[in-house]
């Protein structure tokens, strides 16, 4: 009832994200967009200069994270403002691991590794909670970072952080376009499982429980579970996003991880419509894109404090824009269980 | 024994903050159902606003006042113009404007007055007195005290002894049966906001000055803190927001003097958890809206 009204109120189709699983897959072969995405991604490598090709390689390592967030928040129903600490997560653990071992793919292993168990401690206590519960809760997961990092600075060494030693690529293969390859690997991995996945049981489960707890419960679906399980699906995500991260700045620093990272993947997932793959896709974008021109602005004006002030005022009004005039993403949630009794 | 004297004065002052600051939140709660996510940047905005003004005139009671009124405004404005039109069929959306709103409240700040710390003084002397040898309360301790308790005991009149009071409970609990008997809702929400907002940027201005100093993320950590301090009394609960204040202001004061400062935000964050997942609706709350 509620959508069929939106669908009118907003014009454009609301993404179907209910259509049976036979539907969807006859749409899009899955497999087949990541080889063209992996094609087109090569092609760019060799095209692009280097810093376009750093660019790229960071679109890529957001790609992971905003997939997997979009998942949790527009699948499954849970807002999580921890994702940038979840990051850090997985930005540390490849740090340590990297100075330690020096054994690259064993690193990004165990950043996800760690991160899912992570996140399996928040998602159990955030399968319990609603609304602006969740959202506090992990806001202040998000806050936490740099207490984190200075009490234990013998191992993280507080604000400064840590160093991430990397072997040179493999071959005469230029660094950029290494990370590039390496980030994009990780993002169309991450993208093609979440397909996956969203196409399968899971996903489905997924939706009945956002859709309604209650139905999704008399039918047979464990909502605890499922709503665990979407966290620890999304923590792997933003732990492989993370040791990207590290990989590709060669270090880590509390200051690279804080609150207004974990708003601007909120940001990008709902400005990409909340749920969709595609969407996590130009969320990513715009968070490179963005920030390069707002910061090319100000330096056109010669303001040193409009450089990072004015793309975070682009954010938020474009974050709150999207939701007064098309909240067609975030509306199709409901949460019938915590705010029945509406104003 | 005197530390511990002194960590306790210390942890009600800052609890009487964080009380004002969660019951800010608490009041946009009854009257919304939302839980203002940019509360706290826009309680920065109101120090700012304080920082110019008493720049300018010399006076920190004008920039007191500026604070005030600039928190008033902001509250109306914020709900006048963008919370009004925010689709609550998703509690998600309301938190997602709000921080939207924060990115543009930091970005604004941070355009016009930079990302450095601005030094804030406190309008009264921050050294403690002592009693019998023990180091207690400072004037500053005593003028937060002062300025809390008149607020609390301003918003108890305004809600249980005036017109208006009543007409905002009602409002809040019965929109549609106040609608018919006359009460302009929507005035009373937007007055409601305001008035949060305005009790926000009290606790700004009189947090500012004992921490690291004016930031535009300064008040991130005192948000997290404030929501903790709601939650353990319960959202729905005024006089929750203040016990739960007091309870987190001395859980910070003891963990930051027999442990370590760095440790605060931590401990804030267990205590979320654990009262989240022992006693969900707080220790005062008379809602049974949630279950869980």
């Amino acid at each position: 009832m509620t959508d069929i009204k939106q669908k009118q109120k907003s014009g454009a189709p609301v993404p179907d994200l209910a259509a049976p699983v036979s539907a969807r897959r006859r749409r899009i072969p899955a497999i087949l967009v990541i080889v063209a995405g992996a094609a087109l991604v090569l092609a760019l490598t060799y095209m692009l200069p280097p810093f376009r090709n750093y660019q790229l390689a960071t679109v890529g390592a957001y790609l992971c994270v905003t997939a997997g967030l979009t998942v949790l928040t527009g699948l499954n129903g849970q807002l999580s403002l921890g994702h940038g600490a979840l990051m850090a997560t997985g930005a540390y653990t490849l740090a340590l691991a990297q100075n330690k071992w020096l054994n690259l793919p064993f690193s990004f292993l165990l950043a996800i590794v760690v991160t899912t168990a992570v996140g399996a401690v928040i998602g159990l206590a955030a399968a319990r909670l609603r609304g602006p519960y969740l959202a506090g809760l992990t806001l202040a997961v998000a806050i936490v970072v740099p207490s984190v990092t200075s009490t234990f600075d013998e191992t993280f060494n507080s604000d400064q952080g840590l160093s991430v030693v990397l072997d040179p690529p493999p071959g005469t293969i230029p660094m950029e376009r290494w990370q590039a390859w390496l980030c994009w690997a990780g993002a169309l991995v991450t993208v093609l499982a979440l397909v996956l996945l969203v196409r399968g049981r899971f996903g489905r489960d997924m939706r009945a429980v956002r859709d309604d707890e209650t139905a999704a419960k008399l039918a047979g679906i464990n909502v605890a579970r499922t709503q665990v399980l979407a966290f620890v699906v999304s923590a792997a995500c933003a732990g492989l996003a993370g040791a990207l991260f590290a990989f590709l700045a060669q270090s880590v620093s509390p200051g690279a991880f804080p609150l207004t990272l974990s708003l601007f993947l909120v940001m990008a997932i709902v400005i990409g419509g909340l749920g969709s793959l595609f969407g996590a896709l130009w969320g990513a974008l715009l968070l490179v894109i963005l920030p390069t021109l707002s910061q090319s602005l100000a330096e056109e004006a010669g303001s040193h404090r409009l450089e990072g002030n004015l793309a975070l005022v682009v954010f938020g009004v474009v974050l709150v824009v999207v939701m007064l005039a098309a909240p067609g993403g975030l509306a199709s949630i409901r949460f019938t269980r915590l705010f029945r009794r509406n104003r | 024994m005197n530390e511990f004297i002194y960590l306790t004065f210390d942890g009600l002052s800052r609890g009487a903050v964080y009380a004002a600051f969660a019951l800010a939140l608490v009041l946009i709660w009854r009257a919304a159902r939302i839980v203002n996510f940019a509360q706290g940047a826009m309680a920065v905005a109101a120090v700012y606003v304080a920082y110019s003004v008493t720049n300018a005139t010399g006076s920190y009671w004008l920039g007191f006042v500026a604070a005030i009124v600039t928190g008033l405004v902001l509250g109306v404005t914020v709900e006048r113009v963008v919370m009004r039109f925010v689709d609550h069929s998703s509690p998600l959306n309301g938190v997602v404007v709000a921080l939207g709103l924060v990115l543009v409240i930091q970005g604004v700040l941070g355009i016009f007055y930079g990302n450095e710390f601005l030094p804030v003084a406190a309008p009264f002397s921050r050294d403690a007195f002592e009693l019998g040898g023990v180091a207690v309360l400072s004037r500053y301790d005593l003028f937060v005290f002062v300025a809390v308790g008149a607020v609390v005991a301003a918003l108890t009149l305004l809600f249980t002894r005036t017109p208006v009071g009543l007409r905002m409970r009602a409002a809040a609990f019965a929109p549609d049966v106040s609608r018919l008997l006359g009460v302009s809702v929507g005035g009373m929400l937007t007055l409601g906001w305001a008035l949060a907002a305005a009790v926000g940027s009290l606790a700004g201005m009189l947090v500012v000055p004992t921490e690291l100093g004016l930031h535009p993320t300064a008040m991130d950590v005192v948000f997290i803190s404030a929501f903790t301090a709601a939650v353990v009394g319960g959202l729905d609960s005024p006089i929750g927001a203040v016990v739960g204040g007091l309870i987190v202001g001395l859980l910070l004061s003891y963990v930051s003097g027999y442990v370590e400062p760095t440790v605060a935000p931590m401990a804030v964050l267990l205590l979320l958890v654990v009262v989240l997942l022992g006693k969900p609706g707080g220790l005062f709350s008379s809602s049974k809206a949630r279950v869980a």
